[in-house]
Protein backbone atom coordinates (compact mmCIF):
# COMPACT_ATOMS: atom_id res chain seq x y z
CA UNK A 1 0.00 0.00 0.00
CA UNK A 2 1.60 3.48 -1.23
CA UNK A 3 1.34 6.41 0.98
CA UNK A 4 -0.71 7.89 -1.01
CA UNK A 5 -3.37 5.04 -1.18
CA UNK A 6 -4.50 6.56 2.21
CA UNK A 7 -4.65 10.80 1.41
CA UNK A 8 -8.80 11.70 1.38
CA UNK A 9 -9.26 12.72 -2.22
CA UNK A 10 -9.21 16.36 -1.83
CA UNK A 11 -5.32 16.28 -0.65
CA UNK A 12 -4.32 13.88 -3.16
CA UNK A 13 -5.79 16.05 -5.56
CA UNK A 14 -3.83 18.74 -4.47
CA UNK A 15 -0.84 16.84 -4.48
CA UNK A 16 -1.67 15.93 -7.86
CA UNK A 17 -1.85 19.71 -9.30
CA UNK A 18 1.35 20.49 -7.58
CA UNK A 19 2.86 17.91 -10.25
CA UNK A 20 3.10 15.23 -8.06
CA UNK A 21 3.91 12.03 -10.18
CA UNK A 22 3.24 9.46 -7.49
CA UNK A 23 0.17 11.05 -6.43
CA UNK A 24 -0.87 11.17 -9.89
CA UNK A 25 -0.31 7.01 -10.38
CA UNK A 26 -2.80 7.16 -7.06
CA UNK A 27 -5.51 9.01 -8.66
CA UNK A 28 -5.68 6.91 -11.81
CA UNK A 29 -5.27 3.45 -9.62
CA UNK A 30 -7.77 4.74 -7.17
CA UNK A 31 -10.90 5.80 -9.97
CA UNK A 32 -9.58 3.66 -12.79
CA UNK A 33 -12.12 0.52 -11.53
CA UNK A 34 -14.62 3.31 -11.40
CA UNK A 35 -14.55 5.08 -14.99
CA UNK A 36 -14.26 1.27 -16.71
CA UNK A 37 -17.30 0.07 -15.03
CA UNK A 38 -19.48 3.29 -15.57
CA UNK A 39 -17.95 3.06 -19.11
CA UNK A 40 -18.77 -0.66 -19.67
CA UNK A 41 -21.40 -1.76 -17.43
CA UNK A 42 -22.94 1.72 -17.00
CA UNK A 43 -23.37 2.57 -20.87
CA UNK A 44 -22.43 -0.80 -21.96
CA UNK A 45 -19.76 0.20 -24.30
CA UNK A 46 -17.52 -2.19 -26.14
CA UNK A 47 -14.03 -2.54 -24.84
CA UNK A 48 -12.77 -0.36 -27.92
CA UNK A 49 -14.86 2.61 -27.19
CA UNK A 50 -14.44 2.11 -23.86
CA UNK A 51 -10.56 2.52 -23.93
CA UNK A 52 -11.05 5.65 -26.16
CA UNK A 53 -13.24 6.92 -23.27
CA UNK A 54 -10.90 6.16 -20.37
CA UNK A 55 -8.14 7.47 -22.15
CA UNK A 56 -9.26 10.62 -22.42
CA UNK A 57 -10.97 11.36 -19.40
CA UNK A 58 -7.73 10.85 -18.08
CA UNK A 59 -6.28 12.92 -20.60
CA UNK A 60 -9.50 15.69 -19.53
CA UNK A 61 -8.80 14.99 -15.85
CA UNK A 62 -5.29 15.95 -16.22
CA UNK A 63 -5.37 19.01 -18.28
CA UNK A 64 -8.18 20.37 -16.16
CA UNK A 65 -7.42 19.70 -13.02
CA UNK A 66 -6.96 23.63 -12.00
CA UNK A 67 -10.42 24.02 -12.81
CA UNK A 68 -11.91 21.72 -10.44
CA UNK A 69 -13.69 24.00 -7.60
CA UNK A 70 -13.55 21.92 -4.86
CA UNK A 71 -11.26 19.04 -4.80
CA UNK A 72 -13.00 16.81 -2.37
CA UNK A 73 -15.84 17.05 -4.79
CA UNK A 74 -13.45 14.63 -7.90
CA UNK A 75 -15.53 11.54 -7.64
CA UNK A 76 -18.36 13.47 -8.84
CA UNK A 77 -16.33 15.42 -11.17
CA UNK A 78 -15.15 12.34 -13.23
CA UNK A 79 -18.48 10.83 -12.88
CA UNK A 80 -19.74 13.53 -14.84
CA UNK A 81 -16.57 13.90 -17.06
CA UNK A 82 -17.14 10.35 -17.85
CA UNK A 83 -20.63 10.13 -18.23
CA UNK A 84 -20.55 12.95 -21.07
CA UNK A 85 -18.29 11.16 -22.79
CA UNK A 86 -19.74 8.12 -23.02
CA UNK A 87 -22.92 9.85 -24.17
CA UNK A 88 -20.56 11.44 -26.89
CA UNK A 89 -19.41 7.73 -28.03
CA UNK A 90 -22.46 6.68 -28.01
CA UNK A 91 -24.08 9.62 -30.18
CA UNK A 92 -20.91 9.89 -32.25
CA UNK A 93 -21.86 5.49 -33.10
CA UNK A 94 -25.21 6.53 -33.75
CA UNK A 95 -26.02 3.40 -31.56
CA UNK A 96 -29.01 1.33 -32.78
CA UNK A 97 -31.89 0.93 -30.28
CA UNK A 98 -32.86 -2.50 -29.75
CA UNK A 99 -35.18 -1.40 -27.51
CA UNK A 100 -37.36 1.24 -26.47
CA UNK A 101 -34.60 3.81 -25.61
CA UNK A 102 -36.88 5.34 -22.57
CA UNK A 103 -36.13 1.76 -21.31
CA UNK A 104 -32.59 1.49 -22.48
CA UNK A 105 -32.29 4.98 -20.37
CA UNK A 106 -33.60 3.60 -17.32
CA UNK A 107 -31.79 0.58 -16.82
CA UNK A 108 -28.38 2.41 -17.90
CA UNK A 109 -28.86 4.95 -15.05
CA UNK A 110 -30.05 1.53 -12.82
CA UNK A 111 -26.82 0.45 -13.43
CA UNK A 112 -24.70 3.87 -12.79
CA UNK A 113 -26.55 3.75 -9.67
CA UNK A 114 -25.10 0.73 -9.33
CA UNK A 115 -21.40 1.39 -9.75
CA UNK A 116 -22.16 4.51 -7.26
CA UNK A 117 -23.00 1.94 -4.41
CA UNK A 118 -20.14 -0.24 -5.91
CA UNK A 119 -17.52 2.69 -5.11
CA UNK A 120 -18.98 3.42 -1.63
CA UNK A 121 -18.42 -0.51 -1.05
CA UNK A 122 -14.92 -0.91 -2.39
CA UNK A 123 -14.10 2.82 -0.01
CA UNK A 124 -15.34 0.76 2.78
CA UNK A 125 -13.07 -2.56 1.56
CA UNK A 126 -10.19 0.07 2.08
CA UNK A 127 -11.14 -0.04 5.98
CA UNK A 128 -10.73 -4.36 6.29
CA UNK A 129 -7.33 -5.87 6.83
CA UNK A 130 -5.18 -6.27 3.59
CA UNK A 131 -5.89 -9.80 3.55
CA UNK A 132 -9.78 -9.47 3.96
CA UNK A 133 -9.01 -6.86 1.01
CA UNK A 134 -6.96 -8.72 -1.32
CA UNK A 135 -8.83 -12.27 -0.78
CA UNK A 136 -12.29 -10.38 -1.51
CA UNK A 137 -11.06 -8.84 -4.15
CA UNK A 138 -9.51 -11.56 -5.99
CA UNK A 139 -12.53 -13.73 -5.67
CA UNK A 140 -15.30 -11.05 -6.94
CA UNK A 141 -13.37 -8.58 -8.71
CA UNK A 142 -10.83 -11.03 -10.91
CA UNK A 143 -12.99 -14.09 -10.66
CA UNK A 144 -9.76 -16.17 -9.63
CA UNK A 145 -10.91 -19.42 -7.95
CA UNK A 146 -10.57 -20.95 -4.49
CA UNK A 147 -7.65 -22.85 -6.06
CA UNK A 148 -5.86 -19.87 -7.20
CA UNK A 149 -6.23 -17.84 -4.59
CA UNK A 150 -4.47 -20.59 -2.10
CA UNK A 151 -1.94 -21.13 -4.53
CA UNK A 152 -1.20 -17.28 -4.88
CA UNK A 153 -1.98 -16.69 -1.29
CA UNK A 154 -0.31 -19.73 0.08
CA UNK A 155 -3.29 -20.52 2.17
CA UNK A 156 -4.75 -24.30 2.56
CA UNK A 157 -8.19 -24.02 -0.23
CA UNK A 158 -10.11 -25.56 2.40
CA UNK A 159 -10.46 -22.24 4.29
CA UNK A 160 -10.94 -19.82 1.14
CA UNK A 161 -14.55 -19.89 1.91
CA UNK A 162 -14.85 -19.36 5.06
CA UNK A 163 -12.29 -16.40 5.40
CA UNK A 164 -14.29 -15.24 2.32
CA UNK A 165 -17.42 -15.23 4.61
CA UNK A 166 -15.70 -13.49 7.09
CA UNK A 167 -14.18 -10.63 5.79
CA UNK A 168 -17.66 -10.60 3.74
CA UNK A 169 -19.07 -9.96 7.32
CA UNK A 170 -16.81 -7.65 8.31
CA UNK A 171 -17.30 -5.44 5.51
CA UNK A 172 -20.99 -4.95 6.10
CA UNK A 173 -20.20 -4.18 9.36
CA UNK A 174 -17.80 -1.59 8.16
CA UNK A 175 -20.84 -0.39 5.73
CA UNK A 176 -23.15 -0.48 8.64
CA UNK A 177 -20.61 1.59 10.89
CA UNK A 178 -20.49 4.30 8.14
CA UNK A 179 -24.22 4.35 7.41
CA UNK A 180 -24.92 4.84 11.03
CA UNK A 181 -22.36 6.62 12.60
CA UNK A 182 -21.13 10.51 10.91
CA UNK A 183 -19.47 9.92 7.17
CA UNK A 184 -16.27 9.02 7.22
CA UNK A 185 -15.16 10.43 3.87
CA UNK A 186 -11.50 10.27 2.38
CA UNK A 187 -12.50 13.43 -0.11
CA UNK B 1 -28.43 6.06 2.42
CA UNK B 2 -27.65 2.60 0.99
CA UNK B 3 -28.10 -0.37 2.85
CA UNK B 4 -25.95 -3.47 2.45
CA UNK B 5 -28.20 -5.79 4.10
CA UNK B 6 -26.62 -9.28 3.07
CA UNK B 7 -23.45 -10.65 1.93
CA UNK B 8 -24.98 -11.48 -1.56
CA UNK B 9 -25.65 -8.10 -2.30
CA UNK B 10 -22.21 -7.14 -1.56
CA UNK B 11 -20.68 -9.83 -3.67
CA UNK B 12 -22.74 -8.33 -6.70
CA UNK B 13 -21.41 -4.67 -5.95
CA UNK B 14 -17.34 -6.27 -5.42
CA UNK B 15 -17.95 -7.35 -8.77
CA UNK B 16 -19.34 -4.66 -10.77
CA UNK B 17 -15.86 -2.54 -9.97
CA UNK B 18 -13.30 -5.08 -11.74
CA UNK B 19 -10.11 -4.09 -12.62
CA UNK B 20 -9.45 -1.77 -15.70
CA UNK B 21 -7.21 -3.37 -18.19
CA UNK B 22 -3.68 -2.85 -16.72
CA UNK B 23 -2.50 -1.36 -20.23
CA UNK B 24 -5.34 1.44 -19.86
CA UNK B 25 -4.08 2.03 -16.66
CA UNK B 26 -0.71 2.20 -17.47
CA UNK B 27 -1.02 4.36 -20.09
CA UNK B 28 -3.10 6.95 -18.00
CA UNK B 29 -0.20 6.67 -15.06
CA UNK B 30 2.19 7.51 -18.01
CA UNK B 31 0.01 11.07 -18.99
CA UNK B 32 1.76 13.57 -17.27
CA UNK B 33 5.13 12.33 -19.38
CA UNK B 34 3.38 11.89 -22.64
CA UNK B 35 1.75 15.38 -22.44
CA UNK B 36 5.49 16.65 -21.96
CA UNK B 37 6.32 15.10 -25.17
CA UNK B 38 3.24 16.51 -27.00
CA UNK B 39 4.31 20.14 -25.76
CA UNK B 40 7.80 19.55 -26.75
CA UNK B 41 7.02 18.24 -30.01
CA UNK B 42 4.84 20.98 -30.71
CA UNK B 43 7.00 24.08 -29.18
CA UNK B 44 9.86 22.29 -31.51
CA UNK B 45 7.44 22.08 -34.54
CA UNK B 46 6.65 25.73 -33.74
CA UNK B 47 10.30 27.37 -33.58
CA UNK B 48 11.85 25.17 -36.48
CA UNK B 49 10.65 24.80 -39.89
CA UNK B 50 12.25 21.99 -40.94
CA UNK B 51 10.97 20.14 -38.62
CA UNK B 52 7.53 21.29 -38.81
CA UNK B 53 8.02 20.21 -42.86
CA UNK B 54 8.82 16.69 -41.70
CA UNK B 55 5.92 16.43 -39.23
CA UNK B 56 3.56 17.52 -41.69
CA UNK B 57 5.28 15.19 -44.88
CA UNK B 58 5.26 11.80 -42.46
CA UNK B 59 4.39 12.68 -39.01
CA UNK B 60 5.91 8.86 -37.62
CA UNK B 61 8.55 8.43 -39.28
CA UNK B 62 9.55 12.59 -38.38
CA UNK B 63 9.27 11.75 -34.74
CA UNK B 64 11.05 7.93 -34.96
CA UNK B 65 14.01 9.58 -36.30
CA UNK B 66 14.10 12.14 -33.79
CA UNK B 67 13.68 9.38 -30.85
CA UNK B 68 10.38 10.53 -29.82
CA UNK B 69 8.15 7.30 -29.37
CA UNK B 70 4.55 9.12 -28.91
CA UNK B 71 1.52 6.89 -28.64
CA UNK B 72 -1.33 6.87 -31.00
CA UNK B 73 -3.30 9.57 -28.97
CA UNK B 74 -0.55 11.33 -28.85
CA UNK B 75 -0.14 11.15 -32.68
CA UNK B 76 -3.75 12.37 -33.54
CA UNK B 77 -2.83 15.34 -31.21
CA UNK B 78 -0.21 16.24 -32.96
CA UNK B 79 -1.70 15.78 -36.35
CA UNK B 80 -4.57 17.70 -35.46
CA UNK B 81 -2.89 20.65 -34.03
CA UNK B 82 -0.13 20.96 -36.91
CA UNK B 83 -3.47 21.15 -39.37
CA UNK B 84 -4.83 23.76 -36.95
CA UNK B 85 -2.33 25.67 -36.57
Amino acid sequence: MSTYSALPDGDLVRACRAGDADAWNELVERFSRYVYAIAVRGFRLSEEDAEDVFQDVFTRIYLRLDTLRDDSAVRPWIAQLTRRRCLDALSSKGREMSADEDTLMAEESADLTDVEEAFAVREALGGLSDNCQDILDRFFAQDQSYRTIAAELEIPSGTIASRIARCLARLKEQLEGRNQGPERSRG
Amino acid sequence: MTHFSNEERLGVLLRLLRPAPAGWVRAAQELPAARRTFDEIVARAEADIAFRKALLADLEHALTAEGYEPDRRVLDEIRVRLTND
